[in-house]
């Protein structure tokens, strides 16, 4: 008989898989992943969706469950869970780091959000050049989670990870 | 729970979800023909958090009543449907499209405001997670009113005409649902009353700010949410089309 791993081990190989639409930060370090839980041959994940309507959200549960399966856990139960809502705050320091040398401008704290009709935020910093002289072109990007921005120094046209 | 409660709630959780879906179908329609590209994406963006924002209230409706929420998307006729009719209105031309999701982001994001004490926990939850994604939708719109409203003589006429259209109809979204008062007695949702107050205020600072006057007569004022126009049944044969010619078929 096969051993299966650990609650530790689980946790490393779900961090091998790349958020669907920015490949260049892992589930893990994003902060879907909530919890591993290992009850004999049943693995119990708990995820937190991203943006409500996220379209990735069906393909990162199958992701979730066809690792631990790959594990050999015969049975997988990948659970949403909605509270504590999903904050940009979990996504750990080294993510945003490559998120900004991917050309996306990381969240900010959430403690910097403004109040509820906010039209003059703090200038996003460009993730290319470094210059904190940019316009907001588009509170919506090309996925729910992104804003559109453009440099006026560089005028290189950039995207941001809306704080939430 | 009580029974009587139980059954209020599910009608609240359907109405709220109704609302989001035929929201979200009548924007999608500017897919593909949004006037400038960028606002084509931002307002397939909102759609589809809207849509999310349906998927969580059928899912708490799903928790009480085990109902599918694709059979109650796709499988309900007009008359089963309650959402308000402001929703279900044609998508008309850009000034009416913005000034329904600026008036509908309003009313929500003060509600979701009003309901995040809620003393049903999974209600409360979901309230959570929407008020993150809905201040994108009112500051997207709100900015939206202002710039038709003070842009051209063209675009305030056409704005000012979109408002005179639907003040009255959007008087609906506060008209409490048969049974609501059972659910505002036990904290469940909050009182519709206030919330309208505060959006009233809001509402007419803004509409007016940006050179609008608010109509003397509000018109046609939609008081029961069993009540549809006719485009509702046109708007569900385009959308329910698919799903009642094959019932199997697969997301992509």
């Amino acid at each position: 008989m096969t051993t299966l791993p650990s609650t530790e081990e689980v946790w490393q190989a779900l961090a091998r898989i790349p958020d669907p639409e920015i490949p260049v930060i892992n589930v893990v370090e994003m902060g879907i992943v909530r919890d591993v839980r290992l009850e004999g041959p049943k693995a119990i994940i708990s995820m937190t969706p991203t943006f409500s309507g996220c379209p990735a959200l069906h393909l990162i549960r199958a992701q979730l469950e066809e690792t631990a399966r790959s594990l050999g856990f015969a049975e997988v139960e990948v659970k949403t869970v909605l509270s504590p809502p999903w904050s940009t705050d979990w996504i750990t320091p080294e993510a945003k780091e490559r998120l900004r040398q991917y050309g996306i401008a990381p969240p900010r704290p959430t403690r910097e959000r403004g109040a509820l009709i906010e039209l003059e935020a703090a200038p996003t910093r460009c993730p290319r050049c470094g210059s904190f002289n940019t316009s907001v072109k588009n509170t919506f990007g090309p996925t729910l989670c992104k804003a559109i921005h453009v440099c006026n120094d560089c005028k290189e046209p950039f995207e941001s990870f809306k704080t939430v | 729970m009580r029974p009587e409660v139980r059954e209020a709630l599910i009608a609240k959780l359907t109405a709220l979800a109704d609302d989001e879906v035929i929201l979200a179908h009548r924007n999608s329609e500017w897919t593909g023909h949004g006037p400038i590209l960028e606002e084509d994406i931002a307002l397939a963006n909102i759609v589809q958090d809207e849509l999310g924002h349906a998927t969580l209230w059928y899912g708490l409706r799903q928790a009480l009543d085990g109902s599918d929420p694709d059979r109650l998307a796709f499988f309900r006729d007009a008359y089963e449907y309650r959402n308000c009719e402001l929703v279900e209105l044609p998508k008309g031309d850009w000034a009416f499209t913005m000034l329904r999701q600026f008036l509908f982001d309003l009313y929500e994001t003060l509600w979701l405001e009003a309901a995040q004490h809620s003393t049903y926990q999974p209600l409360a939850e979901a309230v959570q997670k929407i008020m993150r994604e809905e201040r994108f939708h009112l500051q997207h719109t709100y900015a939206w009113v202002e710039r038709l409203g003070l842009g051209t003589e063209e675009s305030n006429r056409r704005l000012q005409q979109a408002l005179d259209m639907q003040w009255g109809y959007a008087q609906q979204l506060f008209v409490p649902i048969p049974g609501e008062e059972l659910l505002v007695a036990e904290g469940i949702v909050p009182d519709l009353a206030p919330i309208k107050a505060r959006w009233l205020e809001l509402a007419t600072r803004h509409l007016q700010n940006s050179g609008l006057k608010l109509p003397i007569n509000p018109g046609y004022q939609p008081t029961s949410r069993a009540g549809h126009t006719e485009h509702l049944w046109s708007i569900l044969a385009e959308m329910q089309s698919t799903a009642r010619w094959d019932a199997e078929a697969k997301v992509w």
